[in-house]
């Protein structure tokens, strides 16, 4: 057998399901969102959330009561939108993030966001089952640019396992 | 094994041949299947494939290839797939995988995905210039194998925003051509030249890719280039483009 996992396609599988992984993200829009120039990223929004919610290893993503998307509510200030999920593996995230259908609206980011000179993407371990709240994701995004990457509150590019979070049992 | 040796590994065009072959598949291989499909005897087969697995430029499991399981299944046959670990060589000593980087960590962090956009966008045009007609899906086949891409034809055409059944790995990263519905040529490709850098920064080298590839396809009514990312494939598919209706000949 092999342990390419990219190769074999199924990473949220073989996963231990005790623990999840949570997503919170904050996106500085250019222009408001009913703006004419914002108009092709939100006719994204409805096939993207789609995507996701049909993504191998989604679990769960913040939606505004009465609401398709999470868009209107503003917890990081009236121009900043957040996306916010859970996925069985960080495995599963990043093949939903980078590569799916999802990389299209990635790439055309600066037509409609700005850059962030801070950490705009934070990731933590969560126990499965448990729903995060928005303020759970502020104060991790406050963590990581606070302190930097740690097993509370990291990033692709610097993982933590969930162990080294302290979730596995003892 | 050092990178020139590992390389060297591949002067034997025996060899060289098996480890294309195995490259191309895009999914584990079998001896059996390796030795017939180049005309060469099981053991000459096996000894080679294990050479290129000493060298690290495949990796080797074992897999029932019968499907069967338990008491009578037989002995698990070693199969092979191309490793994924890059083996380079230059002379004299390069690095422009730390350049490169250090520029897209620069860049990204700047927010510059329009402008290397736009410099990807210009490069292609001049690449399709001097590397010849991209101007067809053939044409445009051509040129992306020699540049490092490993074109393959064929794949679902209703695969469009993810609404493609997920399958097995098989499916998903086999014969490419086993699925094709029609409608169209495509051609999708198995392998990322910007590798480790498009790992590391997706939305800058994947944009930057996508543009290079629009450049390289600039005014061509017979061929278009869009992202359709997925696992284990270059995010970028180039497709033939219908003949357009009657009153649009002209435009």
């Amino acid at each position: 057998m092999t342990d390419d996992h990219r190769a074999e396609r199924t990473p949220a599988r073989t996963e231990d399901p005790r623990h999840h992984l949570a997503q919170f993200n904050v996106a500085t829009m250019r222009f408001p969102l009913d703006d004419p120039r914002m108009a092709e990223f939100v006719e994204m929004l409805d096939p993207v959330n789609a995507l996701a919610d049909a993504a191998p290893g989604f679990v769960w993503r913040l939606v505004e009561d009465g609401q398709p998307d999470a868009t209107r509510m503003r917890p990081a200030g009236d121009d900043v939108i957040v996306t916010f999920s859970v996925w069985e593996s960080a495995e599963a995230l990043w093949d939903f993030v980078y590569r799916s259908g999802h990389l299209e609206s990635m790439r055309r980011r600066r037509e409609w966001f700005r850059r962030h000179a801070e950490a705009h993407l934070v990731l933590w371990w969560v126990p499965a089952g448990h729903v995060p709240t928005v303020e759970e994701g502020m104060e991790r995004l406050a963590l990581l640019r606070a302190e930097g990457p740690s097993p509370r509150a990291f990033t692709f590019a610097s993982p933590f396992t969930a162990e080294e979070a302290g979730l596995a049992p003892v | 094994m050092e990178d020139i040796d590992a390389i060297a590994l591949l002067q034997d065009p025996v060899r060289r041949r098996l480890y294309e072959f195995v490259a191309a598949r895009g999914r584990e291989v079998g001896r059996n299947e390796a030795a017939e499909a180049l005309g060469l005897g099981r053991t000459l087969a096996a000894f080679h494939l294990d050479k290129l697995v000493d060298g690290g430029l495949l990796e080797a499991g074992s897999r029932r290839l019968t499907g069967r399981s338990g008491p009578g299944a037989g002995r698990p046959a070693k199969v092979y797939r191309r490793s994924a670990v890059e083996r380079g060589v230059s002379v004299p000593a390069r690095d422009y995988g730390t350049a490169a980087s250090l520029l897209a960590e620069a860049a990204d962090a700047a927010g510059l995905d329009v402008e290397l956009q736009e410099a990807a966008r210009r490069r292609g045009r001049a690449l399709a210039a001097a590397d010849g007609p991209c101007g067809d899906l053939a044409g445009l086949e051509r040129v992306l194998a020699r540049r490092g891409y490993e074109p393959v034809r064929g794949e679902p055409g209703g695969a469009e925003s993810g609404r493609d059944d997920r399958g097995g790995p098989a499916e998903r990263t086999g014969e490419a051509g086993a699925a094709e519905t029609g409608a169209g040529g495509v051609v999708r490709m198995r392998n990322c030249p910007f590798g480790a850098v498009a790992e590391a920064f997706p939305p800058l080298v994947c944009g930057m890719n996508l543009a290079l590839l629009e450049g390289m396809t600039e005014g061509s009514r017979g061929v278009r280039v869009r992202m359709d990312a997925r696992p284990g494939w270059c995010c970028a598919v180039a497709e033939e483009v219908p003949p357009a209706p009657s009153k649009n000949n002209d435009d």
